[in-house]
């Protein structure tokens, strides 16, 4: 387990790094550099800029320079737009982006896996139509349009909740709900998807024939076997929504991280690009061994052959 | 009065290319203790005979559309999905054809063996497991403490199997149901397996229905055969006396396409054509077309032979065409 955990991370940090390299050399591409927007700046002003953030350096060295500083100094450099360190930018957000993410994860997690197992459990029923019709609404329509629905249909009318901001507890509420909704119709097609094929397999026939009550044959036999494909959706599915999204934290006015990705490129500001698109691949591949590991612990078969790849 | 009396069960299945019966009108009956074998092609009707006891059928598409089948006090079609959880796994229990898939692979041996223990008897976690141990020893898997904390894909097709019969026969139940629980294995497990069923019966006084299509293991097994042909049961006999005396042609059919029975090298007698289609209405003798060993010519067009008492519990249907 150990071994293949480390693998694992071996891995990642090779993903990380190609994805340092794309992103770094497609950062230099884009036209102009940090300080163009600055008006009626001299020369010598933009040379001094250009020398205290390293960027006068010729390319291969700024492109080895920045990774050895992360390893040897902890450092993500400093932000040319803020004036502040990226590391700094990034935990402050990120805070914020996690409450809202795990909030709409388990939103997601609370209302797509039990749709998922009900229309599977009552398959080609009113039931399984609606709720899979309303899931595919769910995955299409996109957050810009189901955010200002809720912002005019539940905020507006209720005094108790804000139309956008971020402070009070319930401020979460609407956000993570925009964020969350289209995962919860991912979540339950998956699961449906999964809990059809188990609901099919001998070991079910086997479980009725036992005497066991229906619902009981559902969640014992059935369940464990049935959310294997979600699990393995929820990891990455989580790293993106604990990285923010730009499109909701405009909508509801939340400083989360997924404006950085965004205003990042805007402002020509590379090292806040590094740093958050580092960051994010770097959530990816957590969350993607995190989901392996669970998968591992849910399906016996698998924990096996890790271990005897041992 | 029997252990249990199964009359006139019809079982059909509605379906987009129309209504398939599977079961079509069987009526049999089981004896304490008794092993009682049904055999027949694949699509005769078997297996899903059985489904129909436990309501193991999905509905939709399955109805069963008459019949009943009276255990004890209860009609076991007609009482409903709370008694019948009440009744499958305590009192009667099945094993399936395929260990390999009819076990949960998520779940350990143990949480699935102990489960019709906790389930139907109300015992705890501890005492659950100390029965649960004993039972898979008596099945003969060693170190019955160490496996028990196994997972399926851990034991051999054979094993499973045993695993299967100890947790069917761990409530004691007065039925056992065997959906051909030797056809996935290869031959030399097929006589253990066999071996431990009859052993198992014979010490908990079990009544077995036995459900094969391999003659050579119900002829080891049963004392009464159901010869099953598209729904219909078409011959009953004791197993000796049907071995020894079988009357209607497609049991003839069937005991001479053994093949131990042939010479070597001659070739294998096999029944011509498939069996017919039941979700077209049959008519007649269903096994006209493929009758040879009879007079096909004799065989009933219009309406569909009965089942009758020959004398000396030798049931055959009455299609002069098949008895010729």
């Amino acid at each position: 387990m150990l071994r293949f955990i480390a693998s694992r991370l071996l891995q990642g940090l090779f993903v990380l790094f190609a994805l340092y390299t794309i992103t770094f050399f497609l950062a230099k591409a884009m036209p102009g550099e940090p300080f163009t927007t600055e008006k009626n700046l001299s020369e010598e002003s933009k040379a001094y800029q250009r020398a205290l953030y390293g960027l006068d350096k010729p390319l291969l060295h700024q492109y080895f320079i920045y990774p050895k500083n992360i390893i040897t100094k902890g450092s993500l450099a400093i932000s040319t737009s803020k004036g502040r360190p990226v590391k700094d930018i990034i935990s402050q957000s990120f805070k914020v982006s996690v409450v809202l993410g795990l909030s709409a994860l388990g939103i997601a997690i609370c209302i797509g896996v039990p749709i998922g197992v009900i229309s599977a459990v009552r398959r080609n029923s009113w039931v399984d139509w609606g709720t899979m019709a309303v899931a595919m609404i769910g995955i299409c329509v996109p957050a810009f349009t189901i955010g200002p629905l809720l912002q005019i249909f539940i905020a507006a009318k209720l005094s108790a909740i804000k139309v956008a901001g971020w402070g009070d507890p319930q401020d979460i509420l609407l956000p993570a709900i925009t964020l969350g909704l289209s995962t919860a119709a991912y979540l339950a097609r998956l699961t449906r998807g999964g809990m059809l094929e188990i609901l099919s397999q001998d070991y079910i026939r086997t479980a009725h024939a036992k005497g066991i009550p229906p619902s009981k044959v559902i969640t014992r036999h059935a369940l464990r076997g049935g959310i294997l494909p979600s699990v393995a959706f929820i990891g990455p599915a989580f790293a993106a929504l604990i990285s923010g999204s730009f499109i909701v934290e405009t909508i509801f006015q939340v400083p989360g991280m997924g404006q950085h990705f965004v205003n990042a490129v805007i402002a020509r500001d590379e090292f806040l690009l590094l740093g958050v698109a580092l960051f994010f691949g770097f959530l990816i591949v957590i969350m993607n061994l995190a989901a392996d590991i669970l998968t591992g612990i849910l399906d016996p078969r698998v924990r096996i052959a890790g271990n005897a790849a041992k | 009065m029997p252990l249990l009396e199964v009359t006139d069960l019809k079982t059909h299945f509605h379906t987009r290319n129309g209504i398939v019966r599977a079961v079509d009108g069987v009526s049999f009956s089981l004896e304490k203790g008794q092993t009682v074998g049904i055999v027949g092609e694949s699509g005769s009707g078997k297996s899903v005979t059985c489904y129909s006891l436990l309501g193991l059928i999905p509905m939709p598409p399955g109805k069963i559309e008459s019949g009943s089948a009276i255990f004890g006090s209860t009609d076991l079609l007609n009482c409903g999905e709370k008694k019948l959880c009440q009744i499958r796994g305590k009192r009667i229990s099945m094993i399936f054809q395929d260990p390999m898939t009819s076990l949960n692979p998520y779940l350990r041996i143990a949480t699935q063996i102990t489960e019709p223990l906790r389930l139907h008897m109300g015992m705890d976690r501890k005492r659950a497991l100390k029965h649960a141990i004993r039972a898979l020893g008596e099945v003969g898997i060693a170190e019955p403490e160490k496996r028990i904390q196994m997972y399926p894909h851990e034991f051999s097709g054979g094993m499973r199997q045993r695993v299967m019969i100890a947790m069917a026969l761990i409530t004691n139940p007065e039925i056992l149901i065997a959906d051909e629980p030797t056809t996935a294995l290869d031959v030399t497990i097929q006589k253990q397996i066999l071996d431990l069923i009859k052993e198992r019966q014979r010490e908990l006084g079990t009544a077995v229905l036995f459900i094969t299509h391999d003659l050579a293991v119900i002829s080891e097994v049963c004392d009464e055969i159901n010869v099953m042909y598209a729904g219909n049961i078409v011959e009953r006999a004791g197993a000796e006396e049907l071995f020894k005396n079988p009357r209607h042609a497609y049991t003839r059919a069937l005991l001479k396409s053994i093949p131990a029975l042939h010479a070597k090298g001659e070739e294998l007698y096999t029944i011509p054509g498939l069996p017919p289609d039941v979700s077209q209405p049959i008519n007649g003798c269903a096994f006209r077309p493929r009758n040879e060993l009879g007079d096909s010519a004799k065989c009933l067009p219009n309406h569909r032979p009965v089942l009758k008492d020959t004398g000396a519990g030798h049931w055959v249907q009455d299609c002069p065409g098949c008895l010729a």
